[in-house]
């Protein structure tokens, strides 16, 4: 018992605040407070992601499932589209990501500069594109890129460039994604990196510039090594989104020409709801869970659980 | 100084170009709700906005469920928002300001499922809809959203920096722990709730994969649904009405947007960004 005594008051002593937030110790209040959300958690994302890795080993017919072992695994493995889908969504993402990373950083530097005026204004102007869901812009998009009549194959027209095949062809049709990709998400990056500019202190550049350094240079040398763990958390939640794209292929080139711009999820959105293999759609959507789990894993090393 | 002139002027030119780009597409969609399908593809294009706004809006309305499916978006979006907001704020509360047995692992098992896709549910969460028999109705929509681990997560973030004196001076006046949470930490939490509120309502409005998997009948389409149905290969596309459509889906996100701007940032980017 004294040693108990002495804990206790040992714990008042050194940590005062740690004591103050102990309430009671056999408070039900706080399994109350989250059983609401534990109980959704159970039934809509625990049991499904369980269910789903049983599913993957699994032939589902009507409702029955019989345990396939590894098969819907080596049916997918073998399964050149499904290489050519996650080969797409790899392209998409090793052009589009970098591109728009690239882009954010230019666009949180301007609009950060002290020269500027109109700065609440241009900020929202990159920002707007927030605002509109994926089937909303895919269906403009689609509207202005149109080959015959559309506002971009006039523009090329009237400079020389003649009509661009943004849906025929299948390279252009994966440009048309990447651009529209790029047009939704880089001022949402931009808005990211521009709260890590803002962190920087303003006196570095200050002695950068008494030195003798050109605006170039300080940007290379000063902001890029600051902004680095501000665009790794950028790169990263934009490689996990860019693995998920599929609104965008659906509406804007229902994955064509010749499954040219069909992306992994719209893959396995296919598989499951086309052909209703279940079991090869559960087993591609664990492969696809483990590259995003493995880079996922990097996040949190890198951004330590959410916060920059 | 010609230099930093010519500078400053790069640095305008950058700008007027980027939110050029970044405007038109709304521009274009707005001009374009209000255009005849031959001025929408006319060469040179018409820049201008026309008349044809309510001839649109009546062909719209003749053909397709749009205000059935703006009542749907709003019910789904709506509901799902509150509750998210509540159910959120109760479990961050609890894992904020309460040590008890099993915390650390459950907190874990938040961020941990955050990080799944949704997508990679929709096969076993379509079975679980067939098993309930809630194909195609309101609850397929709405039980699986009512909170997001991405909430809770939200939520216990902003409440750790909730001061342990208040919690601790309302028990002193006899404030059992319900009390405590809905009179002096919701009202004080109220900038946090409003920013996970205007990202769940805005991720709601905009879910398109998961309706479009259990939903099958007209009267049950939300907005982004009956956009994708209105282009579906193999029909006419008729881009006046789709953009009629497509306006009336993203005036309710320029209004929230106008209103609550400030929590607007806090909440799209979560703990990202500071201030």
């Amino acid at each position: 018992m004294p040693s108990i005594e002495t804990k206790k008051q040992n714990l008042n002593y050194t940590q005062p605040s740690v004591n103050k937030k102990k309430f009671s110790l056999l408070n039900l209040s706080p399994y109350v407070f989250i059983t609401p959300y534990f109980l959704i958690f159970a039934v809509f994302m625990l049991y499904p992601l369980i269910y789903s890795f049983v599913l993957s080993f699994s032939k589902w017919r009507a409702g029955v499932t019989t345990f396939v072992g590894l098969e819907n695994y080596k049916m997918l493995l073998t399964d050149p589209f499904f290489w050519k889908s996650l080969g797409t969504t790899g392209l998409i993402l090793v052009i589009q990501v970098p591109i728009m990373l690239i882009l954010a950083t230019i666009i949180a530097t301007v609009v950060n500069s002290e020269k500027l005026r109109f700065k609440g204004l241009i900020r929202l102007g990159f920002f707007l594109p927030v605002l509109i869901d994926l089937v909303t812009y895919a269906l403009v998009f689609s509207l202005l890129f149109n080959e015959t009549y559309g506002m971009v194959n006039q523009g090329l027209n009237a400079i020389g460039i003649g009509d661009i095949k943004w849906f025929s062809d299948g390279t252009w049709a994966k440009i048309l994604i990447i651009l529209a990709v790029t047009w939704r998400w880089t001022g949402y990056n931009s808005v990211i990196i521009l709260s890590g500019l803002q962190a920087v202190p303003k006196d570095l550049y200050e002695s950068a510039s008494i030195d003798g350094a050109s605006k170039i240079t300080s940007f290379f040398k000063i902001t890029v090594p600051l902004l680095k763990p501000v665009l790794l958390f950028c790169g990263i939640i934009s490689t996990i989104g860019t693995l998920q794209l599929f609104a965008e292929p659906f509406v804007l080139t229902g994955g064509g020409p010749r499954e040219e711009t069909t992306t992994v999820i719209l893959y396995l959105y296919d598989k499951a709801f086309g052909n209703f293999d279940f079991g090869l759609a559960s087993a591609g959507a664990y492969v696809v869970t483990t590259i995003i789990a493995i880079l996922s894993y990097f996040q949190i090393r890198i951004t330590k659980g959410g916060e920059i | 100084m010609q230099k930093r002139e010519f500078n400053k002027l790069l640095l305008y030119i950058f700008a007027l170009v980027g939110v050029t780009i970044s405007v038109f597409p709304f521009y274009w969609m707005f001009t374009a709700s209000t255009l005849t399908e031959s001025q929408i593809f006319k060469v040179p294009p018409t820049l201008v906005p026309d008349g044809n706004f309510m001839d649109n809006l009546n062909n719209l309305t003749e053909g397709w469920p749009i205000w059935s499916a703006l009542i749907n978006s709003l019910v789904v979006s709506g509901i799902t928002t509150i509750t998210t907001i509540f159910f959120s704020a109760l479990a961050g509360y609890a894992f904020a300001k309460y040590r008890f047995k099993g915390r650390e692992p459950l907190f874990i098992s938040v961020l941990l499922i955050m990080m799944v896709p949704t997508q990679v549910m929709l096969v076993p969460m379509f079975i679980i809809m067939m098993n309930f028999n809630w194909i195609d109705s309101y609850f397929a929509l709405i039980v699986p959203y009512l909170v997001t681990p991405f909430g809770v997560f939200l939520m216990r973030q902003q409440m750790l920096a909730f001061p342990d004196d208040l919690i601790e001076a309302a028990k002193i006046d006899g404030c059992k722990d319900f009390g405590i949470f809905f009179r002096i930490v919701l009202p004080v939490m109220k900038p946090a709730c409003a920013a996970l509120g205007i990202v769940t309502f805005m991720h709601s409005w905009g879910n398109f994969i998961w309706p479009l998997v259990v939903v099958s009948s007209e009267e049950l389409y939300t907005l982004p649904l009956l956009l994708s149905m209105m282009v579906q290969p193999g029909q006419v596309v008729q881009y006046g009405q789709v953009m009629v459509a497509a306006a009336i889906g993203l005036v309710p996100m320029l209004l929230l947007f106008l209103f609550f701007q400030k929590h607007f940032v806090s909440g799209v980017f979560g703990g990202s960004v500071k201030g």
